[in-house]
């Protein structure tokens, strides 16, 4: 099998908003996916909040991605048959395997800081691609994550939805100290982060 | 099985109301056949044994064979028996039986008999028959040949007889008509036909002919004894074991009728097993509707289990979604059909009056908690494979598709 990664050295602090640049096919969603615990790395070493992600079970790394991780993605991947409230709150419900009043109160608090409260009640073919993906943004944070990985997030946005979900990010960054890890192909998107990481063929140039 | 997984179940199933009414409304037909069947199974059952049962006696109390056992000494002794005949196939003392038999547990009627052979004549046809000679007022004790009367009238005065329709065409015979018996006594009387009946079994509408107990006796020569005594009891199938208690206490040869009638069970066990078959393949084809519904949308629906999976839902919860459905679409068309047979079954008359040529179906035996129990059961089975492959769907194919 050819390597994708090669040589990563990464470290990411507690609320930093990263960028994630580089050429079609150079590795960001790769990259993600495995910062993510969706996919396990190959070799090397996988650390976060001091827990070895790379040795542990899949049962652990299940537990670890609902507790501490986000995920934003181009897609919104809202599930249709729930409202957008109920989409806020499925990664914490899922873990729960319940809704509970404490949830919900906390999704509108998200709906509303990503301007949809008067939307909390519709269903995703029922808002615009903006308005989706912000439901989104408001799902990866349900559970309070330490790290969101958001995989071209504003790739299927216009200019106007791309930059209000940017900003939205940046907020939500400052207020929460949450880390974000934004892969983008737009050097506007990554001009709003702090720091860029830019990717070449599997590997982190400077 | 967590509240969330009902949710998601149940939302799933109401925000796709078409689909899921077209898979509970396959189920509900499966789950009518499977009722169906059964009642129509047992119906079928009862009514065989109904007609078979009805016109005939449960129990024949008889005189016991006392034809000496042989003990031979030498094994190379060879011994021909032959039946004694000196004796008359009698009860001679049966009286003493009656209370007894009354107050056998299952016993709800009895009739003492005096039965013979004997020529009818008519001019210069002649026919043989079998007479039946039965106490005043046991005339339908056992067959009901009160209401079998085609012609004529029931009652038996001392120079009256009772003959089947079969007989009465061949021999042209007529109420009113005078004829003549000949009993294998010897002795010879004239009758008149007080009455034709018709019971629907062509041996006794061809032979039997009933008279009046006592000039029965005067036939055939038997001042004092009786030829058997046919007993009816409640319920039929229980007459082996009726039997073997009026065996033990009349000390009387018992014959119940289920030894002459192997074939109807032998019948009856063949018709069962057939609604058996019948009643699998409903199930089997509602278990495989579910599992190919179950299938396809899991296939639709990957990226949105794939995201799920990615945002921390166990596979536990994924199964349980999925297992959920199916069982809830196999107990919705379950509960539905149940209530679909219930109504369509309702009209059907009862079995003991089903006319000729209908179909005897019995509401009570439709079996209808046996089906939904199982259609809910082969519906959750059904869908087990199908949410097992959806709980290994990887996130990250789902996602980037
Ligand atoms: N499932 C897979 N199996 C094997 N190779 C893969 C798989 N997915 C991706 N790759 C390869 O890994 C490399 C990096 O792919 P990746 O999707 O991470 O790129 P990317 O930087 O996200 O590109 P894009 O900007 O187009 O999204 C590519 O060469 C790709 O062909
Ligand atoms: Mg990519």
């Amino acid at each position: 099998m050819a390597r994708v990664l090669k040589g990563i050295d990464l470290a990411i602090d507690y609320g930093e908003m990263a960028a994630l640049l580089g050429p079609s096919g150079s590795g960001k969603s790769t990259l993600l996916t495995i910062l993510g615990t969706l996919m396990r790395a190959s070799g090397g070493s996988h650390e976060m909040l001091g827990i070895d992600l790379i040795n542990a079970s899949e049962k652990q790394r299940t537990e670890f991605r609902s507790r501490h991780l986000g995920f934003v993605f181009q897609f919104h991947h809202l599930l249709p048959d729930l409202t957008a409230l109920e989409n806020v709150m499925m990664p914490a419900a899922s873990a729960a395997g319940r809704e509970t009043s404490a949830m919900r109160h906390r999704a509108a608090e998200l709906l509303n800081a990503v301007g949809l409260a008067d939307r909390r009640d519709y269903r995703p073919n029922a808002l615009s691609g903006g308005q989706r993906q912000r439901v989104a943004v408001a799902r990866s944070l349900i559970n309070e994550p330490v790290l969101v990985l958001a995989d071209e997030p504003t790739g299927n946005l216009d200019l106007a939805s791309a930059d209000k979900v940017m900003e939205l990010i940046r907020r939500i960054n400052e207020a929460t100290k949450t880390s974000f890890l934004i892969s983008t192909h737009d050097e506007h998107i990554a001009t709003q982060c702090l720091r860029r990481i830019e990717l070449f063929d599997g590997r982190i140039a400077d | 099985m967590s509240p969330y997984a009902a949710k998601l179940a149940f939302r799933h199933l109401l925000s796709h109301p078409g689909q899921t009414a077209l898979l509970i409304t396959g189920v509900t037909l499966g789950v009518t056949v499977f009722i169906f069947m059964s009642a129509l199974i047992g119906g079928l059952a009862s009514l065989l044994t109904l007609r078979t049962v009805g016109s005939i006696p449960h129990i024949i109390l008889e005189r016991p064979d006392r034809d000496p056992a042989i003990l031979s000494e030498a094994p190379n002794v060879q011994v021909i028996t032959q039946k004694d005949l000196s004796r008359r196939e009698q009860i001679a003392i049966w009286q003493p039986a009656i209370p007894i038999i009354s107050q056998t547990p299952g016993v709800t009627a009895f009739s003492p008999q005096i039965r013979g052979a004997a020529f009818l004549e008519r001019g210069q046809a002649i026919a043989s028959v079998g007479i039946i000679g039965v106490e005043p007022g046991k005339l339908s004790a056992m067959a009901d040949i009160d209401r079998a009367i085609i012609g004529g009238s029931s009652s038996l005065p001392p120079d009256g007889i009772l003959v089947g329709s079969r007989l009465a065409k061949d021999l042209g015979l007529v109420v009113g008509q005078v004829v003549r018996l000949s009993s294998d006594r010897g002795r010879i009387r004239s009758f008149r036909i007080g009455g034709i009946f018709e019971l629907g079994i062509a041996s006794a509408d061809r032979q039997a002919v009933y008279m009046n107990f006592t000039t029965a006796r005067a036939l055939f020569d038997l001042p004092t004894g009786i030829s058997r005594i046919e007993i009816k009891v409640e319920p039929a199938i229980d007459a082996p074991n009726i039997a073997a208690v009026l065996r033990r206490s009349t000390g009387l040869k018992a014959t119940a009728w289920t030894e002459d009638n192997a074939q109807l069970f032998e019948g009856l066990d063949a018709q069962a097993r057939t609604g058996t078959i019948i009643k699998a393949f409903a199930l089997i084809t509602i278990v495989i509707g579910i599992a190919s519904a179950m299938l396809l949308s899991i296939i639709r629906r990957q990226s949105e289990i794939g995201i799920m999976r990615a945002m921390g839902a166990s596979k536990t919860l994924v199964v349980s979604i999925f297992v959920l459905e199916g069982t809830l679409i196999g107990l919705a068309g379950a509960i539905a059909g149940a209530a679909l047979a219930w109504l369509a079954l309702a009209p059907m008359p009862p079995v003991s009056e089903v006319q000729s040529g209908g179909l005897p179906i019995d509401q009570a035996q439709g079996d209808f908690l046996l089906a939904i129990l199982l259609t809910t059961v082969a519906a959750a089975l059904a869908s087990v494979l199908p949410a097992r492959r959806a709980s290994r769907i990887d996130p990250v194919e789902a996602i980037g598709s």
